[in-house]
């Protein structure tokens, strides 16, 4: 193979592009019910967004880039011409980028997600076959693009419904939120640290059993909760807070519980979508590396999560930042109770698509988790416009990302293999 | 790039400027206390200059009314039905109207009211106002029945404020027979369209009143979904 230096150069920097963009806007949306609810402040998300996003990527996210990797397209029928795989994931990555950075200068919801395998899809159906694409994998995964936003929508309806029935119908709301908080800090961190036990520790080198899993999970949880326990034990009451509106104390405590979702959330969102934007360049890292073998059995390297994560953080720093800071003041609405349930919901369907390997959209799933709090009664009011734009999106984003791959595709092959 | 996915998600939720919308009627209605004040004591100067506050008063209620209405599209989700919603601001800003409608026609014919009227007007006419704030209270819990959900004791407490308007209103009435059995008693030896005039003034402030029961009966109607 030639050119091996200016090929990964180039999946570095279109990866790092992804990423950034990722960083930029994607997070902001993830981060952004969180801010919005008054739970943390804008820094804080900065840096919870930072740590955990970091922390998702490298911990959860492996089986969703090993999934685009490997799972969209056979590379057996490449292993004659492994360029052809190289060139593809660079088309992809490049398409992705750029519909992104579109979609975002106007305002359209697409998703990362979609945009990469749509892209992945494209190149891989047209390029180099039809038969080339696992359509079975390609089905699931468009499934649980639809599955996803309504799982995580009947997760949150649940969810607010219980903190209604156990906390804000009841007479003495405050005193409940103080004993059945802890119990949903628990719920967050158990289940986060559930599915990375399952998932996650493997390629960092740990086997661990089922029961081992559970018990350690189980420890987590218990271990965060106490955390949750000792800053709700903190907490001023300001009794004059609430004659304007009666629930001013009790969301202060729901705000505790905010930021352990918060945090779920950034893990959940870098285990799915900071793996799309490394995927395909671990893709080309790895057959580069090898001198053109594929399908061999290499482990992630760790520098390129670093690039995702940095990425990510960069992105982040210096623009999602603001945008963070715009949806916050957008979406006054959502209290933390609110914000909660549907955070606490999107960060668990995220999660458990990750260990599952499917790329989901975060974005698409959080606004699933907020129609479902609507649909308990639970907020002012939802723009339904949005649910209509997003279906669009879909329509548009994966013949876009498709049609934009097939063309950079066949322009790089006919730059380095002509 | 100002708006996101997750941040247009989320429209403006009609509660707070119904709200505001309330609050605005009832700073219109309670200058009624003082516009009678000084019409009793045939005081037309402040009079006048009263009924111009509370004409300006509605006016900004109206303004508060239309741009309420104009940011609550079809699309919009709302835990409430949006028919009720605009029924309940509806009726709220009737009220105002109905404050102003009584400033003018008073004023306008320079109205005198006799002697045996005169002791129960102003109480009459407090009465309705405590129907309005009454009505204000039941609409300013909106946000915690929004908060819990449109459930359990949020919705008592609020049925049980929309009983005590509805206790508030029939005190109401009761001064409002009282008023016009006094009246009736000494209708003819007054000039008859003066009378024609007076019963219309006693009409429109018990109307007072009964508007703002049915805001609290609207707002009933929001609550049972």
């Amino acid at each position: 193979m030639e050119f091996e230096i200016t090929l990964l150069v180039m999946a570095c920097v279109f990866g790092l592009f992804m990423a950034w963009g990722i960083g930029a806007n994607d997070v902001a949306n993830a981060m952004g019910t969180s801010v919005g609810s008054g739970a943390i402040t804008i820094k804080q998300a900065v840096i919870i967004a930072a740590v955990f996003e970091f922390a998702g990527a490298f911990l959860a996210g492996g089986q969703v880039t090993k999934t685009i990797r490997k799972g969209i397209v056979d590379a057996e029928l490449l292993s004659g011409t492994p360029e052809l795989l190289v060139y593809g994931m660079l088309a992809a990555l490049l398409a992705a980028g750029i519909w992104l950075l579109v979609a975002s200068r106007f305002g359209w919801p697409v998703s990362t997600t979609h945009t990469i395998v749509g892209a992945i899809v494209g190149f891989a159906a047209v390029g180099i076959g039809f038969e080339a694409v696992k359509w079975g994998k390609v089905g699931s995964i468009v499934a649980s693009w639809v599955v996803s936003p309504a799982l995580a929508g009947i997760i949150s309806y649940w969810l607010f419904r219980s903190v209604q029935k156990l906390i804000l119908n009841t007479s003495k709301p405050f005193e409940n939120a103080k004993k059945y908080v802890p119990f949903y800090i628990f719920l967050t961190g158990f289940i986060i640290a559930l599915v990375t036990m399952f998932k996650g520790l493997k390629h960092v080198g740990l086997e661990t059993s089922i029961v081992q899993n559970y018990s350690m999970a189980f420890i987590v949880g218990i271990i965060i909760m106490f955390i949750g326990i000792k800053y709700i034990r903190k907490l001023k009451i300001d009794p004059n807070a609430d004659k304007d509106f009666h629930f001013a104390n009790v969301e202060k405590v729901f705000a505790v519980l905010m930021v352990f979702t918060a945090c779920a959330m950034a893990f959940a969102h870098g285990s799915n979508d900071v793996a799309n934007a490394i995927g395909p360049v671990a893709a080309v890292v790895s057959i580069v590396q090898s001198g053109g073998e594929i399908g061999q059995k290499s482990a992630l390297p760790i520098w390129i999560l670093i690039l995702g994560g940095g990425g990510i953080v960069l992105g982040l720093l210096m623009y999602g930042r603001r945008v963070i800071a715009t949806i916050g003041k957008n979406i006054t609405e959502l209290t933390p109770s609110r914000g909660f349930a549907a955070t606490l919901a999107a960060a668990t369907t995220v999660v458990i698509a990750s260990g599952t390997g499917l790329p989901i959209s975060t974005t698409h799933t959080l606004v699933g988790a907020v129609l479902g709090v609507g649909l308990a009664r639970g907020i002012g009011a939802l723009n339904l416009n949005v649910v209509r734009t997003i279906f669009l999106s879909w329509v548009v984003t994966l013949p876009a990302g498709a049609l934009m791959a097939i063309l950079f595709f066949f322009t790089f092959k006919g730059i380095f293999s002509g | 790039m100002a708006r996101t996915t997750i941040s247009s998600l989320f429209g403006n939720s009609p509660v707070k400027p119904l709200q505001k919308h309330m609050a605005s009627v009832q700073e219109c209605i309670v200058e009624l206390v003082p516009f009678f004040e000084h019409v009793l004591e045939q005081d037309w100067k402040a009079a006048k200059a009263q009924q111009k506050k509370i004409a300006k008063l509605e006016g900004a209620a109206d303004k508060l009314k239309r741009n309420l209405r104009l940011n609550l599209p079809k699309s919009l989700f709302m835990p409430m039905s949006r028919r009720d919603l605009l029924e309940v601001l509806t009726m709220q800003d009737k009220i105002a109207n109905k404050a102003k409608d009584i400033a003018g026609l008073i004023t306008g014919r320079k109205m005198e009211f006799p002697e045996t009227v005169n002791d129960r007007l102003i109480e009459f006419v407090k009465r309705a106002i405590d129907a309005s704030m009454q009505a204000q209270k039941a609409i300013n819990e909106l946000d915690e029945l929004v908060e819990t959900g449109f459930g359990g004791r949020e919705v008592k407490l609020v049925q049980s404020m929309i009983k005590e308007l509805d206790a508030i209103e029939s005190d109401n009435d009761k001064i409002e027979v009282k008023i016009r059995a006094s009246l009736f008693k000494i209708e003819n030896d007054l000039p008859p369209v003066q009378v024609m005039f007076l019963y219309r003034v006693i009409d429109w402030i018990g109307e007072l009143a009964d508007l703002s029961q049915r805001v609290g009966s609207r707002l009933e109607l929001l609550l049972a979904r």
